[in-house]
């Protein structure tokens, strides 16, 4: 399981920790677990929208702050539950930069089975990072 | 056990940690709860309180209140009142649900009258009221509509046939911070929400049918005033929501605002970056106040077409008007805001900025900015319980001055949604309470299963505690009977 769940640091809220080989594979997890806070059954999520995706951050931290809520702006906004198709991360000379499209499709309560809101990607215990075997990430999504 | 070994008992139900506990407190935290409320609080709201105790400018004490729990910045239940001159104002103390709050409103029927439609009632408000993940509003706006709704809040709702003169004054600040420029919120945000009046939401939103059953009637007095005694067994109707995905959004642009600019331009040091600030008079600092007050404002407004809704649904199925049907206001309540407010701190009354997050303003009699029916008994405090419990109606008090007139919002949760989720079944905890006489439609099982009344503290201890400590009085138990939740 590249994502787990947590009850011991948030009561109101949902947190999670992942870890990856590569910083791709951490945001495509963390993306992940965020989308199955609101969606139980990834899998029954169809991919017939694409979204682009591009973002600039001063580091990794920020950036997958940003590309979280990415995907909680378009579930309000459009009603489009997304998860990442390719995604491509690299260092430039103003940060870090992620460019890739999101793919989904608009929630259908009657197939997807639904859970929980989120409102947002929170700073408590927030953390991104470099371990000796890839990335790690500690997440707080206010629910 | 969390309670650390530092915490003092002040009273009865007043806890102190001192200066002394961390580093960098500039004043104690205090805790109104009984000895067994404090016991069963989680570490993060020690952790949490005294942290909010070192912002820059915190007046008095950082106060924590009964139904505190374990939050992001400030705990839930956390309050802070800083000196607009020196202090800052931070989007952790208010939250990103900002106003979001609770509205109760009274019907001239009565339980038997309800009983025999209430599966009608519950599924018509369900299928009336977008709830759940991402749900969009049957109000059609242009975003230009939108950005004069977040600046007039239930002004604009009055005007579009969606209030009453009379909702508008039993709403908090009449339903419209003034000073929100709409300037100062991003197209993203409102992107984000325009399409999202008069929605519940998701989480622990929802409506609630109830019943006030004379023997839960607690000041009979305070009782009659607020409206809730005309028949016996009077069905009231609660519900909680908020600014939606708009105030989520304003609270994250603004965290990642004053994230870059706290240290490297004020050179403000803190110890959680949930705790993001920026002086309340600084360029940043008075663009969020603005900013959240359009946030508040849409959460009136949200609140406000809800219950438009709610008149349409009743006048349908009880073949009455609204007005006939006695679908008035007690109040609306606020739980996530910063405020400007006059309050005394030693000996002199004073300009304060105070914070609320996850905690309910709580005027006592005589205080400015009350409806004129409410000068003597005080402000209408609405408590929303566990959906499976039950909630209550208090009154502020004149002795809530040391809290700034604050007390508790709910029951306040002990075990985490991921606990709760494992220990519990959404469709079997739905027929259970079926079988209690609570009928319950939801989007989302899982949601449901997080909202198990097991999760939350004990709704009964918690407002008694506030009663206690001088806080808030009990008026009225309400017991539910009919729920809609996202």
């Amino acid at each position: 399981m590249p994502y787990q769940y947590r009850g011991d640091i948030a009561h109101a809220d949902v947190a999670f920790d992942a870890w990856a080989k590569t910083l791709e594979e951490l945001f495509r997890d963390a993306a992940r677990a965020t989308v199955q806070v609101m969606a139980e059954n990834l899998e029954g999520i169809r991919r017939s929208q694409t979204v682009e995706v591009k973002l600039t951050q001063e580091n990794e931290e920020m950036l997958l702050f940003d590309f979280l809520n990415e995907l909680i702006f378009y579930k309000d906004a459009r009603r489009l539950l997304l998860l990442p198709a390719e995604l491509t991360i690299m260092r430039g000379e103003s940060g870090v930069e992620l460019r890739g499209t999101l793919q989904g499709e608009e929630i259908d309560p009657a197939r997807h089975e639904m859970n929980t809101d989120v409102k947002a990607v929170t700073m408590l215990r927030y953390a991104v990072e470099k371990t000796d075997e890839g990335w790690r990430a500690t997440v707080v999504l206010d629910v | 056990m969390n309670v650390p070994a530092a915490l003092k008992r002040i009273t009865d139900q007043v806890w102190e940690l001192p200066v002394s506990y961390k580093e960098g407190m500039l004043v104690p935290a205090r805790i109104f709860a009984s000895e067994k409320l404090v016991r069963e609080m989680d570490a993060g709201v020690f952790e949490q309180v005294s942290n909010v105790a070192t912002l820059p400018g915190i007046q008095r004490y950082a106060y924590c209140m009964p139904d505190g729990h374990w939050g992001y910045g400030f705990p839930i239940g956390g309050v802070a009142a800083m000196d607009p001159g020196t202090g800052v104002i931070s989007p952790g103390g208010i939250g990103f649900d900002i106003n979001c709050g609770m509205r109760l409103v009274l019907t001239n029927l009565t339980a038997d009258q309800v009983f025999p439609k209430l599966h009608q009632l519950v599924d018509r408000l369900f299928a009336r009221i977008p709830t759940g993940v991402g749900c969009h509003g049957f109000v059609k706006l242009k975003q230009d509509d939108f950005r004069s709704i977040v600046q007039q809040g239930s002004r604009w709702c009055l005007k579009n046939g969606f209030a009453t003169q009379e909702d508008l004054d039993m709403t908090e600040e009449g339903g419209c911070f003034s000073g929100a420029d709409a300037s100062h919120i991003s197209d993203k945000a409102v992107e984000r929400g325009y399409n999202q009046l008069g929605t519940l939401g998701s989480g622990n939103h929802y409506c609630e049918i109830q019943v006030v059953k004379p023997e839960n009637i607690m000041d009979a007095e305070l009782a009659a005033a607020f409206g809730l005694t005309t028949v016996p067994n009077q069905v009231v109707i609660m519900f909680h929501c908020g600014s939606r995905g708009f105030g989520h959004q304003v609270a994250t642009d603004y965290l990642k605002l004053f994230l870059s600019v706290m240290g490297r331009k004020y050179g403000i040091k803190i110890v959680d970056r949930e705790l993001a600030c920026a002086p309340f008079h600084s360029p940043e600092g008075q663009a969020y106040f603005s900013a959240m007050k359009c946030a508040v404002n849409m959460a009136f407004a949200n609140r406000q077409v809800i219950l438009h809704r709610i008149r349409e649904v009743f006048s349908d199925l009880f073949h009455a008007s609204p007005d006939e049907l006695g679908l008035r206001m007690v109040y609306d309540v606020a739980h996530n805001t910063a405020k400007l407010e006059r309050h005394e701190v030693n000996g002199t009354r004073k300009e304060l900025l105070v914070h609320r997050k996850g905690s309910t303003r709580a005027f006592g009699p005589g205080a400015a900015g009350l409806p004129g029916c409410y000068a003597k008994t005080g402000q209408p405090v609405i408590i929303g319980g566990s959906m499976e419990t039950g909630s209550y109606l208090l009154a502020g008090m004149q002795s809530g001055a040391d809290a700034f007139f604050t007390t508790a919002h709910g029951s306040g949760r002990t075990m985490s949604r991921h606990e709760a989720k494992k220990n519990f079944r959404g469709d079997k905890l739905q027929r259970e309470m079926e079988a209690r006489g609570i009928y319950v439609r939801t989007d989302s099982f899982g949601g449901l299963a997080e909202e198990a009344g097991p999760a939350y503290k004990n709704i009964d201890e918690v407002v008694e505690a506030t009663e206690l400590a001088g806080l808030s009085k009990r008026v009225a138990r309400l017991v539910p009977i009919g729920n809609i939740k996202g």
